[in-house]
This record gives C-alpha cells, sequence and structure tokens, in this order.
C-alpha cells in the first residue's frame, strides 16, 4: 500500500518549546511538508526571526541563520544574491516583519528580491510576554493596552500585506489562517506557491499566516481559533491580496 | 618589471583593496566622508559579476553582509561614525555568529551628527566592542594610502583566520587624500580560498549547519564567551602590529595612529633635524593593541623614556598606552577633537614641554 501521510523529513522529529494551541508547530510543519514536497531541502537556506520562533532552527532540518530582529529579509537579501541557486525563506512574526523590521521588509520587496517570506501573524508580541503588536486589533488588550488598543493613542492594526502589495517588485501575496484544517491546507497550498514562484524565478512571495496565540489573547485554544475566524479574519481579509 | 604606480583616495584605494582581496559582496548606505569607496565599488563590484547593493540603511548594509558572510563569501561594508554607531548592532551578532567579515570606518567629528571633518574619536568604539556582550573586533588602521589598500588583504585574512569581524579604522583625512600607490596586481595573487565548513550552502551530504549567537541554555553562553575569550587572548598574542621609527635611543617617544601618524613623524623629523632624541611607535592593529613594544622599550631601567600620544581625540589611545607601559614611564597626551588636527607645530611645543 502506498504511504500517504509521515513524518516529514525536513522537521525534526522532536517537541517543540511552543504553548498548547499555538499555531508555529503547524507553520513549521506545513514548510517542512512543503519543502519535501518539491524536493528542495538540500537547496534550502531559512533565516529565522527574533520572536517565539527564534529557535526554529532547532525543529528544521536544513541549513538556517539566525537574524536580528527585524533584520530577516537584509540577511535573506544577501544570502540569495551571493547563493542564487539555493532556495531562500525567512519566518517572521508581526513584530519582526511590520515593526521593528518595516524599512527591511519595504526594501527587500521593493528591490523585488527572489525571496520566499512566511508572515506569522498573531497580533501579539509573544515571546516577551504579550505586549502590542502593529497588527493587534482595535480594543484587544495585551500588557501593554491594558484598556484595549485605542486608535487615539496606537493607531490602526498596521496591514502590511496591503501595503507590500502596491509595489511592482512583489509578485505574490496571500492572506490565509490557521483556523480550521481547511484554512491549514489553503496554508499550505499558499506556502507550495510562494516557494515555486522563488525556483521559478518569479519574484518575491509573501503568505501573511494568521495564526492563534491563546496564551496571551487569555483564550482557550478552541476560543482563539473562533476569534481568529470572528473578529480577527474581519480585519485581515483572507485570500489572494496579489 | 617596472610596476605602475596609480594616484588614487584612500577611500578608492580601500574599494580597490577590497576588490582585490576578493571581495564578493558589498553593501552600503551613503554617508561623507567615504562615498567614493562606495561609487566605486558600485561600478565595480558590477562590472566583475560581485554583488553590490545600496542598502535601505546603515543596519541592513551590515545585516546583509552578516548573510553574505554565513553563506561563505569574502563580505565588507563601509560607512563613517554615524553609521558606523547604527551598524554597532550589527557587528555585535557577527562577533557572536562568528564570522569573517570586514568593516571599514572612514572616522569624522562627532558626538552625534558631528561634523564632517577628520576624527579618531572612535578608538573606544572600535577597539572595546562598540555593540553589546563580549566581544572584540579586530582593528587595523593605515597611515597611508598604499596601507590604506593594503590593510584590506590584511583585514580579510585576518577575519577568515579568526572567524571575527576586522574593521579598519581610517579618518576622513586618509579617506580623501590622493597619494600614488602600487596595487597588487603585478603580484601573483594569492589564493583566497577559504575552508568554510560552517558556511550556508545548502545541506548536500552533509548536516544541516546553523549560524547563529543565540545560545539559551545555562551555562551555553557562559562556554561560548570563554571560547571567544581564549581566541581573543590568541589573537593578542600573534597578531600585535606596529611600526617604531628612531626608537632605539630616544629620550621621548610620541605614539600616534592613522593619518595623525604621519603628521607626528614630520614632528619627530623636525626634532631629530635639531638634535633631540625623539622617536615614534606607530600602532598598525589597535586591537589587538602592540603592548609588547611598550614593555619591551620600558623594561631596562636604565633608558627612562617618556611618551607623548597625539590623537585627534581627546584622549582615548592613550588609555592602552598607559596600560601597556603600566605606570613605569610618563605618558603625555596631545589631542584635539571635532575636525581640530595637531599639527606638526603644536606637537614639536609638546615634546619640547615635557620635562
Amino acid at each position: 500500500m502506498e504511504k500517504i501521510f509521515a513524518h516529514p523529513k525536513s522537521l525534526r522529529n522532536i517537541s517543540t518549546h511552543y504553548c498548547a494551541g499555538c499555531g508555529h508547530g503547524i507553520a513549521h510543519r506545513l514548510i517542512a511538508e512543503v519543502i519535501d514536497g518539491l524536493g528542495i531541502r538540500e537547496r534550502v537556506i531559512a533565516v529565522a526571526p527574533v520572536g517565539c520562533a527564534v529557535i526554529a532552527y532547532d525543529y528544521w532540518d536544513f541549513d538556517c541563520s539566525e537574524a536580528a530582529h527585524g533584520r530577516a529579509l537584509a540577511v535573506a537579501t544577501a544570502i540569495k544574491r551571493v547563493r542564487p541557486d539555493n532556495i531562500v525563506f525567512t519566518y517572521q512574526g508581526d513584530g519582526d516583519l511590520a515593526a521593528i523590521g518595516t524599512n527591511e521588509t519595504i526594501h527587500a520587496a521593493n528591490r523585488g528580491e527572489n525571496l520566499t517570506v512566511i508572515f506569522i501573524n498573531n497580533a501579539i508580541y509573544g515571546m516577551t510576554g504579550g505586549q502590542m503588536a502593529p497588527t493587534t486589533l482595535l480594543e484587544q488588550k495585551t500588557a501593554t493596552t491594558p484598556f484595549g488598543r485605542d486608535v487615539k493613542y496606537h493607531g490602526h492594526p498596521l496591514k502590511i500585506s496591503e501595503m507590500l502589495a502596491l509595489l511592482p517588485g512583489v509578485k505574490y501575496i496571500e492572506r490565509t489562517s490557521l483556523d480550521s484544517p481547511q484554512g491549514v491546507l489553503k496554508t499550505k497550498q499558499a506556502i507550495k506557491q510562494a516557494f515555486q514562484n522563488q525556483i521559478d524565478n518569479i519574484g518575491f512571495s509573501l503568505v501573511e499566516i494568521l495564526s492563534p496565540c491563546p496564551t496571551y489573547w487569555g483564550m482557550k485554544p478552541e476560543a482563539a481559533l473562533e476569534w481568529i475566524k470572528d473578529v480577527m479574519s474581519k480585519e485581515f481579509p483572507l485570500g489572494r491580496i496579489k | 618589471m617596472k610596476t605602475k604606480k596609480i594616484l588614487m583616495t584612500g577611500n578608492e584605494a580601500m574599494a580597490q583593496g577590497a576588490l582585490d582581496a576578493g571581495c564578493t559582496f558589498y553593501a552600503g548606505y551613503p554617508i561623507t566622508p567615504q562615498n567614493e569607496l562606495t561609487a566605486y565599488l558600485s561600478l565595480h563590484m558590477h562590472t566583475q559579476g560581485r554583488v553590490f547593493i545600496q542598502a535601505e540603511s546603515e543596519l541592513a548594509a551590515v545585516n546583509m553582509v552578516f548573510g553574505a558572510s554565513a553563506a561563505g563569501v569574502r563580505a565588507m561594508t563601509s560607512s563613517s561614525s554615524p553609521g558606523v554607531s547604527l551598524k554597532q548592532e550589527g557587528i555585535s551578532y557577527i562577533a557572536g555568529a562568528e564570522l569573517p567579515s570586514v568593516i571599514i570606518n572612514v572616522m569624522r567629528g562627532g558626538p552625534g551628527l558631528g561634523n564632517i571633518w577628520p576624527s579618531q574619536a572612535d578608538y573606544f568604539q572600535a577597539t572595546r566592542g562598540g555593540g553589546h556582550g563580549d566581544y572584540r573586533c579586530i582593528v587595523i588602521a593605515p597611515s597611508s594610502v598604499q596601507e590604506a589598500y593594503d590593510s584590506m588583504f590584511l583585514a580579510f585574512d585576518l577575519a577568515d583566520k579568526y572567524r571575527n569581524p576586522a574593521l579598519v579604522l581610517a579618518d576622513g583625512i586618509l579617506g580623501q587624500m590622493m597619494e600614488p600607490m602600487q596595487n597588487h596586481k603585478a603580484r601573483k595573487p594569492q589564493s583566497r580560498k577559504v575552508n568554510k565548513p560552517w558556511a550556508l550552502t545548502g545541506c548536500i551530504g552533509r548536516k544541516p549547519n546553523i549560524v547563529k549567537s543565540f545560545y539559551m541554555r545555562e551555562g551555553d553562553l557562559e562556554k561560548f564567551n570563554l571560547k571567544l575569550q581564549r581566541k581573543y587572548k590568541n589573537i593578542s598574542a600573534k597578531e600585535q602590529r606596529y611600526e617604531s621609527i628612531n626608537t632605539d635611543d630616544a629620550k621621548i617617544i610620541i605614539v600616534a595612529y592613522g593619518s595623525m601618524a604621519r603628521i607626528a613623524k614630520a614632528a619627530m623629523n623636525r626634532l631629530r633635524d635639531k638634535g633631540k632624541k625623539v622617536g615614534l611607535i606607530r600602532p598598525i592593529t589597535l586591537w589587538p593593541f602592540p603592548e609588547k613594544i611598550f614593555s619591551q622599550i620600558t623594561k631596562p631601567q636604565s633608558h627612562k623614556v617618556k611618551f607623548l600620544v597625539v590623537e585627534m581625540s581627546y584622549g582615548q589611545m592613550v588609555e592602552d598606552v598607559k596600560l601597556s607601559v603600566c605606570g613605569k614611564s610618563k605618558v603625555e597626551f596631545l589631542g584635539r577633537s571635532g575636525g581640530g588636527v595637531p599639527t606638526e607645530e603644536e606637537i614639536a611645543k609638546a615634546v619640547l614641554r615635557i620635562r
């Protein structure tokens, strides 16, 4: 009988440090499955972020670099430029990609670097204890918005994917969600597309993944998935952006 | 064969030196007084099929150098003082990940935006680490356009040898002035191939490589930092470089580096012409500081010598000279900063004032 499901080769068979109900584990696995499926494990060079996924390289089983907080796309740009035959991707959270690294993000995108970007949007800073992120929703309570995010003081949630879509250098942007099995499958498809684009030299491709953080949303895992569906995806509509 | 000399600015010479030393990746951001270097490389890196990126910021530039070095190629960035302050984040990560990278600082006046006049006020920043954490950069201070060119070979070689960031510390005078120099094209180029089994190349036929500076498990970072300290001790023992002139019979020795040493040398010659026994020590590596030559000179009790440290700062290298002579000799200081450059005459007068 044909074996149709197995532990991905690109993912080490160890348990992660992530909280119960966190989306990072699912996203890590989807990336590993896509890389296995495309047969590119030995060509891949990943750039890990600073944030909850800082030790993603302990879980993936391919070459990986760290990057200072927000600088993943600068590091990735250089790796891809000097090794154009390798497949280079960054994995970044909302604080990393859309706050401290906004400059690197916009300019790598604008240069049209042939890179794949996996952008985990969980509307919060997880690793440091649940502070307001650029993508935190209005009225959402965090460690640094105890009265909820107030547009008067904090502005609106930043829709960086829509901003990036304006740039001619950007070839593909899709927003997906890990809130359901269907969402997970769609996310895998989008990740695959973003890698395929790099293989085909199409250019800058980004997948924004709405991902649950039950711990710092103060919710049970099931409620966190509901919240993505009912609240978060209203602010960040799913689908192909570019 | 007679080799031709060419006229170049220090900035261009460092750029050409980087090219000839096998620099494959450059990222930079405009800042005066080092712009000629970036412009020169934007042309020549491109025509030679290497990578040149004008980055969106100094932060991006130095982190690009982190990435290119992690991928195993010779990589460099350059800037001037305020820009080098911005690069400190990346330099700390480069030191922590033990990547061989080269950073040029064509120093200008500070603090803050300061001005674009020459300065040596970034000595502390360069030699003490500069960013966060216990680390050291190898620091090379050229004094002529020829040496600026040659320094690039040394910087890349030492960076590769020790897997460590190497800084070339120049200043606005050296960056801007033109002198005849000779490039190494006439010589047979050395093989610049260095084996880098740790580099990120894709894990074909080997276990995955990870480039990182992050050690969360208890005790791991301390162990790693001790390994760094052993490396630094080794560099300190083996890589001290300096030039000494007329020190054998000198009663007073001027200590100066970079373009300041050129003026100090002129002052020394003027005093020698008048029969004064004056010498010069010019540190070439600022870290490791050439302390051995100082202990050598101050050792014999019979030979009492005094030092005058001259800097385009209000006293930074003078601390290393004092640490090196360890109270055995008098150490005087002459310095100007913010664009002021001690003149030949001021130096000569300061020497004569020493009792």
